[in-house]
């Protein structure tokens, strides 16, 4: 048998059914007698509804029913939450307004839902919707977070005055003053960190079935999170108790955040078969994706850090506003604040640092955690200030990170986090190895010659995986706790199934989780199964999200594959009138040391089950089960240089290079990491160069709704990446894992714009850097063609 | 998308019947800007009248100096042809930047041009080339033919059966995409055609493809790159979108001109 254990390149077992189209997904779940809903949404950004009359739809061919926020009113279905209280620096709590999944009396963005008609096909439902007439009186519409706050701005929610969610702050603001006066250099920049659209390939979806006999919901969702879903529909939207609804999330097509929610539609689907009494299908068309998926980033942010004569940094400064869209999603909350101001501190050695953070309410689309939910943006904060320090300071780019790296560990920052280990120099070394940085010069000469402007960046970036311990997230604010479960059930014949408490969307877990127990018991990938997605199998766990999986959903794997070995190992000593303490498991097979006494491992699960011949005492059966809470947050962390072309008569950007190296601690499948770390890539770049929300500031109407407007990276838009990692082990967890799912999005963008900054010689480059304003950066910086 | 009728049509007579027959019957054949219009709700037409498959519109000819089309070539098909490659190497190298290989593999060159779209490509080898495109009815000069935004000299019941080019001298096509949609924020297309004029059009940049007169005339004087760039273009009247401003687009249609005059061959 080919190794198979952590560390080998095991192909994805689950491609088999992908690649030929036999994945199941939502849509999929072949349902009897299924209705179809078609939502009616608001055409305005804000407007007051006067008036819903459903009565033409009613009566349309195939309609079931028209359902509105009327109805969801009567029958006491609750608003939707956000899971994380924040408190404002005043002590006063978030000023967090109703959400109802059907809006009643206002419509506060466009895409908002207002009613469902179900019919019996699709065309039938649409047909229907438009035939449902809406009366809107339409009022002034924000999209701008800064312009949100400004007086006489329209008032969103009665709740928020001023559409001021809360005023966070973040360290300690004296100590940050006391070294801004007494730095020798200070430098300041003002950045977006422009909006974004998630775009999974699966679209939202929900297939709602209620069995009127048992009482009972069924719900096949586009969820990255079942149990989660299940929580809060049960808890807070109150329509069943746990025991009564039934989430089951089978193959889910890509999230990248916009997953995690719960969210109006799949909650009114619900509502609706029950109150319909048929089951109901809803899959979002992609215009619908682009309205209603919950959008990421969107920070305004101005920031400072002061350096000592030395070139040491001393003290960052940042006040971000930060669009949080036209109602609180379900984590929103915690994005722009301890996802993000937590991890100010990068990879340096900074000894104050103090940030402000407003979220604001707008008449957009809620913006909620997508791939890198926070640490993308305060590494685009860090490292666009470091490059302009360097610039300003005439040090090179990669020296003055090298002069602030933190270089020993555990480290505590100023800002919360405390880093247990890693080492910022190795990988920056390898990445400007690997990227021959130091030959740098030559070739900007060449492409000089050539009549192009090249140009290098670099991000050092540094994130917070795997976010824990639940009673340190739960004295933050966090709703819910932060472990994860694992049930690791041995066949009597010695095949093993894996019930996890996470859930595969894109990451493969179905291959690196089989891996963990290939290595432990050496049993083939083939013989292990995983099982995941579904509330009636697994019995609780907190999902896929936050690259935690690896580092939280292992771990508890973990734990559960060491008490079914230690119930082996016992019942093999047994087997074999050895002492226990003599048993070594290996290679598959326990083994008496020293003699050439063994037994396979299929064998003792044989004898489990069997009982004919178990210890005194030792129930029968071979399963086990485990909760894992970590200690700390694991922090992977990493350089990436990314090398430009720049055409200055049109801006347009090639990218030349794009090298990455990576610490991700332990690596259990170098092909999915490195997969893992072109896709993020890949939406950082795009973040970079192509992709920004564009809403139209009067109306209020997402101008980028499609694909023809808004832009995400093909694959001739990027480079063939040259990816490496080195490696220093998580030390608070058993596996030395620290994820990866989102640190190609979280370092990528600022490696870009800096490139780019480099190569056209100025200090402000917002992203998208679409070729119009790279243009218009190599014309204010009036750079001759052949600049060195 | 609404209920619809869909007919494969058996011959190009049936089809002319069947526009002729209902007012709201549309062609199809690529489906590339349609479909999706339909997808959207934003058509409702009474047929689909599909024409893709009839052999008749479809292929390439070289007939007494003119390079022929059928309407329902593919880009695909344009883009690989030896035939266009050696006659008009321009057209194919355009072709082959239309949209992405699925796009290129549906959608056509009639199709094409009756949409008009302001941003699509062959519109500027049409009029560079000073085509002509025959119809079900008639003859229509390029020049006649693209009248205003989406809007054509066809009429409704009107059915584009090939384009016919000139062979010119020497041609090229220069394209800065739209980096969403992959149209041209601008597309330049640059003829020097038999009798030794001189042919500059331009897509993307207004409402409808235009000769770029300035370069043209800089280009008589002087078959440079330099002259193609030192001619200015006024931004008045040009799109202005979020992808790019009038102005960015006035200054690309020189750059893009001089490019594709030291690409010609």
């Amino acid at each position: 048998m080919a190794h198979e254990g952590i560390g080998a390149r095991v192909p994805r077992k689950e491609d088999r059914r992908f690649i030929t189209g036999q994945g199941n997904y939502t849509d999929d779940i072949p349902v009897k007698n299924a209705a179809y809903a078609e939502f009616v949404r608001s055409p305005h950004a804000h407007a007051r509804i006067a008036r819903v009359d459903a009565s033409a739809a009613r009566g349309a061919p195939g309609v079931i029913g028209v359902l509105t926020g009327a109805e969801l009113a009567d029958d006491k279905v609750g608003g939707l939450i956000c899971g994380w209280m924040i408190h404002s620096k005043d002590g006063s709590p978030m000023r967090a307004a109703p959400y109802a999944p059907l809006a009643r009396d206002v419509v506060r963005y466009v895409g908002n839902p207002v009613a469902i008609v179900v019919a019996e096909t699709k065309n039938q439902a649409r047909d229907a919707a438009e035939m449902v007439e809406v009366e809107y009186q339409e009022l002034p519409a924000v999209v701008d977070p800064a312009a949100a706050q400004a007086p006489g701005a329209p008032q969103i929610h009665a709740e928020a005055p001023h559409n001021t969610i809360y005023q966070w702050a973040l360290g300690d603001k004296g100590a940050v003053d006391r070294a801004f006066a007494g730095a020798a250099h200070r430098v300041e920049i003002d950045l977006i960190n422009n909006r974004l659209v998630p775009n999974a390939i699966e679209p939202r979806a929900a297939t709602a079935i209620y069995d009127r006999a048992e009482g009972r919901f069924t719900l096949y969702t586009t969820s990255q999170n079942p149990h989660v879903t299940r929580l809060v529909l049960s808890a807070f939207v109150g329509l069943a108790p746990e025991h009564k609804l039934r989430v089951v999330a089978p193959d889910v097509g890509g999230g990248f955040g916009s997953k995690i929610f719960i969210y109006p539609e799949e909650t009114v689907c619900l509502w609706a078969a029950r109150r319909l009494g048929v089951p109901v299908r809803w899959t979002a068309d992609r215009r619908e994706s682009f309205l209603t998926d919950a959008h990421g980033r969107d920070h305004v942010t101005h920031a400072e850090m002061a350096f000592d004569a030395n070139h040491k940094i001393v003290g960052l400064r940042v006040k971000t506003i930060a669009n949080l869209g036209a109602y609180m999603s379900t984590f929103s909350s915690s994005v722009p604040t301890y996802l993000y101001a937590t991890l100010l501190s990068g990879q340096y050695d900074i000894p104050a640092i103090y940030a402000e953070v407003d979220a604001v309410y707008t008449n957009t689309t809620p913006v909620d955690a997508y791939r890198g939910a926070g640490r993308p943006e305060a590494t685009y904060v860090v490292e666009r200030l470091t490059d302009i320090a360097s610039r300003r300071l005439g040090i090179d780019a990669a020296e003055i990170r090298r002069r602030n790296f933190i270089r020993s560990f555990p480290h505590q920052t100023p800002v919360i986090m405390n880093y247990d280990t890693g080492d910022y120099e190795a990988s920056l070394d390898a990445a400007l190895n690997a990227a021959r940085y130091a030959e740098f010069p030559a070739r900007r000469r060449e492409a000089g010659a050539r009549g192009k402007l090249r140009g290098i960046g670099l991000s050092c970036y540094i994130e917070a995986c795997g976010i824990a311990p639940s009673q340190a997230v739960g004295s933050l604010g966090a709703g819910v706790g932060l472990w994860e479960s694992a049930e690791v059930r041995v066949n009597p014949v010695g095949t093993i199934e894996v019930l996890t408490g996470c859930h595969s969307h894109g990451q493969g877990h179905e291959t690196t989780f089989a891996q963990l127990v290939a290595e432990r018991f050496g049993v083939p990938t083939d013989q292990v199964s995983i099982v995941h997605g579904d509330t009636d199998k697994v019995q609780f766990g907190m999902g896929t999200y936050g690259s935690r999986s690896g580092a939280v959903g292992m771990s508890a794997i973990n734990k559960a594959l060491e008490r079914v070995e230690a119930k082996a190992k016992r019942i093999a000593a047994h087997l074999m009138e050895a002492a226990e303490s003599d048993v070594e498991l290996k290679g598959g097979e326990f083994v008496v040391v020293g003699t050439d006494k063994k037994i396979a491992f299929a064998n003792v699960a044989l004898a489990a089950y069997t009982a004919h011949n178990l210890p005194p005492g030792t129930e029968p059966g071979l399963k086990e089960g485990a909760f894992y809470d970590p200690q700390n947050f694991t922090f992977p962390a990493g350089t990436y240089v990314c090398e430009v072309e720049v055409d200055p008569k049109t801006g347009g950007v090639e990218i030349i290079q794009f090298t990455a190296a990576d610490d991700f601690g332990t690596i259990v499948n170098p092909m999915i990491v490195e997969g893992q770390v072109h896709g993020g890539l890949a939406q950082g770049i795009g973040q970079a160069l192509l992709e920004g929300c564009r809403y139209d500031r009067d109306s209020g109407q997402l101008v980028t709704a499609t694909f023809m407007d808004y832009a995400i990276p093909r694959a001739s838009d990027l480079v063939s990446f040259n990816v490496s990692t080195t490696v220093t082990p998580c030390k608070t967890n058993p596996l030395g894992i620290k994820g990866c799912g989102e640190a190609g999005a979280i370092g990528s963008p600022a490696a870009v714009i800096n490139a780019i900054a480099n190569a056209v010689g100025v200090e402000r480059l917002d992203m998208p850097a679409s070729a119009q304003r790279v243009w218009e950066a190599c014309r204010a910086a009036r750079t001759p063609v052949a600049a060195e | 998308m609404y209920q619809t009728t869909y007919v494969r049509a058996g011959s190009l007579a049936e089809a002319a019947n069947l526009l002729r027959d209902n007012p709201e019957a549309k062609l199809i054949s690529g489906g590339q800007t349609l479909v999706p219009t339909l997808r959207q709700r934003l058509a409702r037409p009474s047929h689909l009248v599909d024409i893709a498959h009839l052999a008749e519109l479809r292929g390439f000819a070289f007939e007494g100096g003119l390079l022929v089309i059928g309407a329902t070539t593919t880009h695909a098909e344009v883009a690989a042809s030896d035939l266009v490659r050696s006659k008009i190497p321009g057209l194919a190298h355009l072709a082959g930047l239309i949209g992405d290989p699925p796009v290129r593999h549906l959608g056509t060159i009639g199709g094409s041009i009756a949409n008009n779209d302001p941003a699509a490509d062959y519109p500027a080898a049409v009029l560079a080339l000073n085509a002509t495109v025959q119809t079900s009815k008639r003859t229509i000069a390029a020049d006649d033919f693209f009248t205003g935004l989406f809007e054509t000299a066809l009429d409704a019941s009107e059915i584009v059966l090939r384009v016919s080019f000139p062979v010119p001298r020497r041609s090229a096509y220069e394209k800065f995409h739209q980096s969403a949609s992959r149209f041209a924020l601008v597309g330049v297309f640059v003829a020097v055609l038999a009798d030794g004029s001189i042919h500059v059009a331009v897509t993307g940049a207004g409402p409808r493809v235009f000769r770029a007169t300035s370069i043209e005339a800089a280009l008589a004087g002087s078959f440079t790159a330099e002259a193609a760039e030192s001619a200015s273009i006024s931004a008045d009247g040009l799109n202005s979108d979020i992808h790019g401003s009038a102005e960015f687009r006035a200054h690309l249609v020189p750059v893009l001109a001089g490019r594709a005059v030291a690409g010609a061959r």
